[in-house]
């Protein structure tokens, strides 16, 4: 059974979303136990994980007993099981949330959530490039339905560009996974790291264009600076509970992002040693920029959210620029907190929205609102949060980050950090100011909210104080795990036990 | 053959990307199914040409790379489904909104 549980993140969505096929129209009650109890019986099974992996213990799940290089692989180290959890996390809140209403706005919401889950997940275990590419077409053809999971104009019209993008993006990772299997030879990151440290030197530039092309799919994933103009309107018109599990799927491409290169690119690939680092830095410098005068432009509360998960992924690139130990568990923290946090800020937004009526999340004067005190509290935990003043989660985080920067790159990253942080909380301020003051006179009408949706926004924007109560505990996970990262022999050795013995 | 193969590549990943870069959303989806198409033959080069090689490894030393062609079969069907897909969607986009522009404003077309 144990040895098993690393296959479960993918099984449990796989069997619920199949299971879900069978009651795509009627029945409510039913989708939603099922998909409830789907999203928390993989919330136990990565808490499972999560132990398992704490151990500093590397395990592997081979499918179908085909041993690595040849089979495919699922690998657990630290980092995937805390990405696990994470997801794990974020989907029963966005799942809790839809369960009052949203998913019956259009056909089989609940199905292809759990689908969506599974390429996620899936993303986060696998071992191969190759899979990698599959896991993250599964998740992007169950995001391309959600996105437009109850229709209209500006979701189809965001569909539009996102679908076409990603589709481009695809083609592009297939073209590098290409390149990179004709001058290794092989599909196996594990194995591919042990060939590129031996590569021969005519083949290196092959390497660098394919590796670098990489880095193109996995920018747009996360929405790096050129590549994130689909971002703030998808994620702006995508249903909130959407929006929310959305706020994972730039995660995905930062982690894809640390994993092949630290894996493949580490200190073991010679003139091919971090050769990401640069492009990587600037353009996540750019991205805080951009993201910088994004929040402050944005006159709607959902875009200006969307705007602060790109803030979010800017920092987060800035640290992996960084490259060092301290940095990748300082990003780490940050990203437990922001990915959370940006969940609940998305879902809070809804709420928001449905309490105004017609003015919905738009930043003008409308009417006021019935729980107006709830959702202003919980705005201003999150915005605190989020915009990195104490005593919240943000602040921990970006002061780590901040730690973590060496010499001139202080010099780069500290005013860009402090400036945007800034301009995310003169906006954030300026939004509360206008959204829970600056209403019309006249009677408070509206109904009031579903339970349901309170404990949605709750359960992801507790992770605030949570992370800060629990901070010594989280912080020492993550720097194991930067540890770990920085140490891919490891992970080499624990798949290919034969390689190892040859060198 | 080889440098058939590789301008037949190089040709069709030319025309899908001039044509993905257009504003309509029909040659974007004529475009990326052109790009598609050339990502499959270049999958299908990426473990080396063979000529008359089985796709098994046997005692003789000509034989193609069978890995190859697996990968390449997944990467049809996924792309197979991506351009239903989004011969969907450009459909639904161009009833709701109008006009069939990707980015759906009438005004400065072409």
């Amino acid at each position: 059974m144990m040895q098993h549980l690393i296959v479960f993140p993918i099984v449990i969505p796989l069997v619920a979303g199949i299971l879900l096929l069978y009651q795509r129209q009627g029945l409510v009650r039913y989708k939603r136990a099922v998909s409830v109890t789907a999203s928390v019986l993989l919330l136990l099974a990565t808490i499972g994980l999560l132990r398992q992996a704490a151990s500093g213990d590397i395990t592997y799940y081979a499918l179908g007993d085909w041993q690595a290089p040849f089979g495919i692989v699922l690998v657990l180290d630290r980092l995937s099981a805390l990405m696990l959890l994470l997801t794990a996390v974020l989907a029963v809140g966005a799942v809790v949330f839809a369960c009052a209403g949203d998913d019956e706005k259009g056909s089989n919401f609940h199905g292809l959530f759990q689908w969506q889950l599974l390429g996620i997940n899936g993303a986060f275990l696998t071992g191969d490039l190759f899979n990698l590419f599959v896991f993250f077409e599964v998740l992007l053809l169950a995001s391309y339905a959600l996105l437009l999971h109850g229709g209209g104009k500006a979701r189809i019209q965001a569909s539009v560009h996102y679908v076409v993008l990603n589709l481009a993006g695809s083609s592009l990772f297939l073209i590098a996974v290409g390149i990179l299997y004709g001058a290794t030879g092989t599909l196996n990151m594990a194995d591919m790291a042990n060939r590129v440290a031996a590569l021969p030197a005519e083949r290196e530039g092959l390497v660098t264009a394919g590796a670098l092309m990489l880095l193109v799919v996995f920018g747009l994933k996360a929405a790096i600076l050129p590549l994130y103009f689909w971002l703030p309107k998808a994620y702006a018109s995508a249903p909130a509970p959407v929006a929310a599990l959305f706020a994972i799927m730039t995660k995905v491409g930062v982690y894809a992002i640390l994993r092949v290169y630290s894996l493949i690119f580490g200190d073991s690939a010679g003139g091919l040693e971090a050769l990401e680092q640069p492009w990587v830095w600037w353009l996540s410098l750019g991205t805080l920029a951009a993201a910088g005068v994004g929040v402050m432009a944005a006159r709607d509360l959902r875009l200006l959210v969307a705007y602060l998960v790109l803030v979010s992924v800017g920092t987060l690139l800035a640290g992996i620029g960084l490259r060092s130990p301290q940095a990748v568990s300082a990003l780490l923290y940050y990203l437990i907190h922001t990915t959370l946090v940006t969940g609940g800020l998305f879902l809070l937004a809804e709420m928001i929205g449905l309490q105004r009526g017609k003015a919905g999340t738009r930043l003008v004067k409308g009417r006021p609102m019935v729980q107006g005190a709830g959702l202003a509290v919980l705005f201003f935990v999150g915005a605190i949060a989020v915009a990195g003043i104490p005593p919240f989660s943000g602040a921990l985080g970006k002061a780590l980050m901040m730690n973590a920067a060496e010499g001139t790159q202080r010099l780069w990253l500290w005013p860009l950090l402090l400036l945007t942080s800034l301009a995310s909380l003169i906006a954030l301020s300026r939004a509360g100011s206008t959204l829970f003051w600056r209403s019309h006179r006249g009677n408070v009408s509206g109904t009031p909210l579903s339970r349901r949706q309170w404990f949605g926004v709750l359960w992801l924007l507790s992770a605030a104080p949570l992370l800060v109560v629990f901070a010594g505990p989280v912080s020492s996970y993550t720097q194991a795990t930067a540890e770990q990262l920085t140490h891919p022999q490891v992970l080499i050795r624990t798949l290919l036990p034969d390689a190892g013995d040859a060198q | 053959m080889e440098l058939l193969y590789a301008m037949t590549t190089g040709v069709l990943t030319a025309c899908g990307l001039y044509l993905t870069l257009r504003g309509r959303t029909f040659p974007v989806v004529v475009g990326l199914t052109l790009l598609s198409y050339a990502v499959n033959l270049f999958l299908f080069s990426m473990g080396g040409l063979t000529t008359d090689g089985p796709a098994i490894v046997s005692e003789g030393s000509n034989y193609a790379d069978p890995l190859p062609q697996a990968l390449v079969l997944t990467a049809i069907v996924i792309g197979f489904a991506m351009t239903a897909f989004v011969v969907i969607l450009a459909m639904r986009a161009r009833s709701e909104v109008g006009n069939d522009h990707v980015d759906g404003n009438k005004e400065d077309r072409e």
